[in-house]
């Protein structure tokens, strides 16, 4: 899809990230392309959900520079749209699934004005996407994990940006609710839109994903599926301590 | 009623409403102890303000007072972000030393002054009402009443502006970081706000029993509502009512009425913890035996069912070996030939359609 011309959707440009004196991500320059959708693979301490917050500024960088569709994030906020790690927020909060997902259009709404009935419409119509609509008043306590990560991938849509950063959509889903989520995501790709999630399971990058960018707090590899998710980049990212690879997979599955 | 005691309520109301409205926010943000943090150190803040104004009812003392709360909030904040001691410790630090900072300038400088430390900690409401507002000969009512109405008005513009900015920065702070709100921004907001109120609640009630007008209702209204702004109302109705059945407690009891208007908040969470329908402590222990009675009628079925198969039962339902009681395992019995799904013949268990039916729909279903 990347064309000479078009700038990617995504350019991140000597980033680098510590907390305290530890360094999280060291210098990591990535690119990706309009319309990809992107694992983001390493393993724990690998610095993958700082890459997503950070791209985000929603973590200090202690340097590096981030472009969305060629201009600084600070100016295409409303380009950009989170899904943060399920487990990040409190679900006792008293409010119902379509107030959750409403808050997708906050961003757009701005300070002080209140979300209307269009706002309402979108609401429900992204629920609808999501296949929750009958969960549409339910208090959102009572939703099964599964059911929170699409009332956040619903709160995504409302937003309508042209890029995706999801944080583990798949963590501790049901079967179901992960083809979903790979269906919908697909069909954001399938409409130019961009897509980079924070991906944990191996033996499943090759299926969903045609991107994907390796990681280690510095950047093992990015590019290709096909021609960077091999065994080699998979030993410097994880060490000896990954038993999957790709190389196998045809033949027998790890687990 | 006389018009003193009516003057007392009309401020108790006010206050209980103010402290509930932020108290809601803060006790979803797990921030309920910042209170005890806030409403002490501002005691620091007022006689900062005061050796500059040398005027007890100056407006500057409030302001001061605000920030100084703000100021515990930074610096327990600080504290906690280089990481030497928790978050709980470092609340700990920080404001029992402003706290002591003020009580040092208080015992040394300003012993004239009327702040003693018994109003700071307790308040002193029946007294309040006596500093009244006097313009041109006409009495306008008790002063205080007019500060906390002020502050009142300004926490209820501050919710009906900020409402959806408070909400998604309490429930998903990186979420509304992300497109753009400023929680950090909406955060120290809210601290001042509530610093505010407890300068103004501090007359009334003394830095120690504001936490219980500020975190006891929106604990009571959040056990009994699944929406936002309900909790808030809530949380105002439960505040008003401790406030004005405290003082009549205190009225009957003869005692202070502080005391009195924290202590029925504490009754009512206690009520509210036992008797809420379903977070409630009854309601969950109901709803566990009915579980455990569904489960045990449920079991019983299925072996009925499965024995009518000929299929192999582990558990053979005339022995009831799968009770574990034999009291328990009649009133299983008993339940169900009430909603007639078995009936009894010659001492043996049989399903009638009624409860073949409920196997079929409920158990094998799942």
């Amino acid at each position: 899809m990347s064309s000479g011309e078009q700038s990617p959707a995504v350019r991140v440009t000597d980033l680098t990230v510590a907390y305290g004196d530890k360094t999280v991500l060291w210098d990591i320059d990535l690119e990706i392309p309009i319309g990809s959708m992107v694992a983001v693979v390493g393993p724990n301490g690998a610095g993958k959900t700082t890459l997503i917050k950070s791209i985000q500024g929603l973590v200090p960088r202690v340097a590096g520079v981030v472009s969305i569709h060629g201009k600084p994030y600070e100016k295409q906020r409303k380009e950009v749209s989170y899904v943060p790690q399920r487990g990040s927020v409190d679900w006792d909060f008293p409010t119902s699934v379509v107030d959750t997902v409403k808050m997708g259009s906050y961003g757009d709404l701005g300070w002080i004005r209140r979300p209307g009935k269009k706002e309402h419409e979108k609401a429900l119509s992204a629920l609808e996407k999501v296949d929750m609509l009958e969960f549409a008043q339910r208090q959102i306590s009572q939703l099964s994990g599964g059911q929170q990560q699409r009332v956040f991938l619903a709160r995504a849509l409302v937003q309508s940006a042209s890029v995706y950063l999801l944080d583990e959509p798949f963590q501790g889903v049901d079967a179901t609710t992960e083809k979903a989520i790979v269906r919908i995501l697909k069909e954001l790709t399938d409409g130019g839109k961009t897509v980079l999630a924070v991906h944990h399971d191996l033996n499943t990058v090759s299926e969903y994903y045609e991107q994907i960018a390796i990681l280690n707090v510095g950047l093992v590899a990015s590019g290709r599926v096909d021609e960077v998710f091999n065994s080699e980049n998979l030993m410097k990212a994880y060490g000896g301590k990954t038993s999957f690879f790709p190389e196998r997979k045809s033949s027998r599955r790890a687990v | 009623m006389s018009p003193h005691q009516f003057d007392i309520q009309l401020l108790a109301i006010i206050v209980a409403a103010s402290c509930a409205i932020p108290g809601a926010f803060l006790v979803l943000r797990r921030m309920s102890m910042m209170t005890d943090a806030i409403s002490h150190s501002i005691l620091l803040g007022i006689i900062l303000a005061f050796f500059l104004v040398k005027d007890l009812s100056s407006p500057i003392l409030i302001i001061g007072a605000a920030a100084s709360g703000v100021l515990a909030i930074s610096l327990i904040e600080a504290v906690n972000r280089a990481r030497l001691v928790k978050k709980d410790a470092s609340i700990g630090i920080v404001f029992p030393f402003l706290f002591s900072v003020a009580v040092i300038l208080l015992s040394k400088y300003a012993r004239n002054v009327h702040i003693d430390t018994h109003s700071v900690l307790l308040g002193e409401i029946a007294f309040a009402p006596f500093n009244r507002l006097i313009l041109s000969g006409m009495d306008l009512g008790p002063k205080s009443a007019y500060v906390m109405g002020s502050i009142l008005l300004l926490n209820l513009l501050f919710i009906s502006f900020f409402y959806k900015e408070l909400k998604v920065s309490t429930f998903d702070e990186s979420f509304a970081s992300s497109i753009g709100f400023r929680p950090r921004l909406i955060h120290y907001l809210l601290m001042a706000v509530v610093s505010l109120t407890c300068v103004g609640a501090f007359d009334a009630v003394g830095s120690i029993l504001v936490i219980a007008l500020i975190v006891i209702p929106p604990c009571c209204a959040y056990l009994l509502t699944d929406s936002l702004f309900r909790m808030i109302l809530l949380s105002v109705v439960f505040g008003i009512s401790a406030a004005v059945s405290g003082f009549w407690v205190a009225n009957w009891l003869d005692v202070n009425i502080a005391g009195s208007m924290a202590f029925v908040c504490g009754v009512f969470f206690l009520m509210v913890f036992l008797l809420a329908p379903q977070r409630g402590l009854f309601g969950i222990m109901r709803e566990k035996r009915k579980q455990r009675m569904d489960f045990a009628e449920a079991s019983l079925l299925v072996s009925l069912y499965n024995q009518e198969r000929g299929e192999s039962v582990k558990n053979h339902p005339d022995s009831r070996s799968m009770f574990r009681s034999a009291d328990f395992a009649s009133k299983v019995v008993e339940f169900l030939k009430q909603k007639g799904e078995i009936a009894v013949a010659g001492g043996k268990l049989f399903l009638t359609e009624k409860g073949r039916e409920r196997v079929r729909t409920t158990v094998e279903g799942r």
